[in-house]
């Protein structure tokens, strides 16, 4: 369970965020989207621990957010791989206070699943994009958080891998993590995924609407219902284009 | 060159050079200017044309090289100086690698220490001379400290830009893994360091070197630079040139210690192999 209450952020004067009240409980995935610059990245880094509200208060399962925490997992837009470690290293970084014998387990778990036993031992200069950025995935979700982060996970992917990614993620996070947070610039990403849908404007970050997607899953691209949800999106998105204007 | 997209490569471009004799084709060709530096030399020495107590000929050089490698004098001259060259060496940077760790890491210290070290880096290390022979006596004290001084400074600036300029992405990585104080240190800064700390170590043994002859010039009874300021004041040209021989070789071989040593630890980037 996640709990914000009016939190703002402000850097330098400039209100880049709230005042923002919103309860995520029992969503599975909940997908934060809005057009660059919203402040929906200010919203993950308070999210992740890496930086504090100016005011207001974030709490997970109860216990306020001071810093980054073992049971949030994070993973970035880009891998952010440390070149000098292995695949297994990269996945293990998380786990460095956990006996080794369960980190071992962890990782082979995670490696897994996302299907990249073969390359364990592989340096992330050998793997492609896709594979590095199911790394960083791998690397959230190693520790079994709570609550895992995702940040434009596959925007830097080609159009066909992250398709690919899109479908399977649920598969690679299970059902085992309560909560899953994604962040997107990308209408059917959000609609492929969500259970709900809270589209952000600003700066400041405001929600501008919170959406429960009741479609049947697995999702249908092509469907009716998938379509005029995506309408609906980009009307809230781009308000003076009208329906069905192309967005991305 | 382990990885199997490596040596496709190699086998498209050069299909004619099996691989293990690539190495040996390259050191060939870096002998090929000496070679025929030589052999001009000699053809200018043999012919007469410049006073043999001027420009020595290359076989009385190489007989010189001989004579010494074979009476034991080579190894010894060669040994201190070597002994001076280690000793300062991994003292400066040494101390060079947690200082930089220090001012590269924190803002604080950086603003402590940096500007004093960026003043003293100005001053010319040989204008240390005198007070290093006032403060450490003229033996073995004063020249490893002139070459601790020398070496320090390359390793230094390289090493504290290095950690300095991590990716803050890799350290927010490093962050949600809790990582931090010396575990962030030794699993993000260092290594990503490294490449510039083996840039200053590289450059600091060249200054090493250089600075190990000016330390044997001004005072010292053994020494590849003593053996050098001997030949001159005895007027034994062949002498002075067999030095400078010993000294290209001798730095030559740690520089490529170093880079090999380099190459190993550094097989994780993503760079175009160009050895």
């Amino acid at each position: 369970m996640i709990e914000i209450h009016s939190v703002t952020k402000t850097y330098d004067g400039f209100r880049a965020l709230g005042p923002l009240d919103l309860t995520i409980d029992h969503e599975h995935v909940v997908t934060v989207i809005g057009p660059s610059g919203c402040g929906k990245s200010t919203l993950l880094r308070l999210l992740a621990g890496l930086e504090a509200p100016t005011s207001g208060r974030l709490a997970v399962d109860g216990r306020p957010i001071v810093g980054p925490r073992h049971d949030i997992g994070v993973a970035f837009q880009d891998p952010r791989l440390m070149p000098w470690l292995t695949v297994r290293r990269n996945i293990g970084l998380g786990l460095w206070d956990r006996p080794a014998e369960e980190r071992r387990a962890a990782v082979e778990a995670a490696l897994a699943r996302v299907s990249l036993g073969a390359f364990a031992e592989s340096l992330p200069k050998q793997l492609s994009g896709g594979m590095a950025q199911r790394v960083g995935l791998a690397r959230a979700l190693v520790a079994r958080p709570r609550f895992l982060l995702l940040d434009e996970p596959f925007s830097a992917l080609d159009p066909l891998t992250r398709i690919q990614m899109q479908d399977h993620l649920l598969d690679i996070v299970g059902d085992e993590i309560p909560n899953v947070l994604l962040i997107t610039h990308d209408i059917e990403e959000a609609i492929v995924l969500s259970d709900r849908i809270l589209v952000l404007g600003g700066p400041p970050a405001r929600i501008r609407r919170d959406l429960v997607v009741d479609l049947p899953r697995p999702r249908h691209r092509a469907s009716a219902g998938f379509q005029a949800l995506k309408t609906l999106l980009l009307d809230d998105l781009f308000p003076r284009h009208g329906a069905g204007a192309e967005a991305a | 060159m382990t990885d199997a997209t490596a040596s496709d490569r190699d086998e498209t471009f050069e299909p004619s050079l099996p691989r293990r004799w690539r190495g040996v084709g390259r050191a060939g060709t870096g002998l090929i200017v000496p070679a025929l530096g030589i052999a001009v030399w000699q053809a200018v020495a043999s012919a007469g044309l410049v006073d043999p107590t001027l420009l020595p000929t290359p076989t009385r050089v190489i007989g010189e090289l001989g004579r010494l490698a074979l009476s034991g004098e080579l190894v010894r001259h060669l040994g201190i100086s070597l002994q001076r060259v280690v000793l300062g060496f991994l003292g400066g940077t040494g101390i060079a690698v947690v200082v930089g760790a220090l001012t590269g890491y924190s803002a604080r210290w950086r603003a402590l220490l940096d500007p004093a070290l960026q003043a003293l880096r100005t001053v010319p290390g040989l204008a240390w001379i005198p007070m290093f022979i006032l403060w450490f006596g003229i033996d073995e004290g004063s020249k490893v400290g002139l070459i601790g001084l020398a070496t320090f400074f390359p390793t230094y600036l390289n090493f504290m830009a290095g950690i300095a300029r991590t990716d803050r992405r890799l350290i927010e990585v490093g962050r949600v893994n809790r990582l931090s104080g010396t575990r962030l240190v030794a699993t993000v800064l260092l290594p990503n360091a490294l490449p510039n700390l083996f840039i200053g170590l590289r450059q600091s043994m060249g200054v090493a070197w250089i600075v190990v002859v000016a330390a044997e010039l001004m005072g010292a009874s053994s020494g590849i630079g003593y053996l050098l300021m001997d030949g001159e004041m005895t007027g034994r040209p062949h002498v002075v040139i067999a030095c400078m021989i010993v000294f290209a070789l001798s730095g030559k071989t740690t520089d490529t210690l170093l880079a090999a040593l380099s190459n190993r630890l550094l097989r994780w980037q993503d760079t175009e192999d160009r050895d």
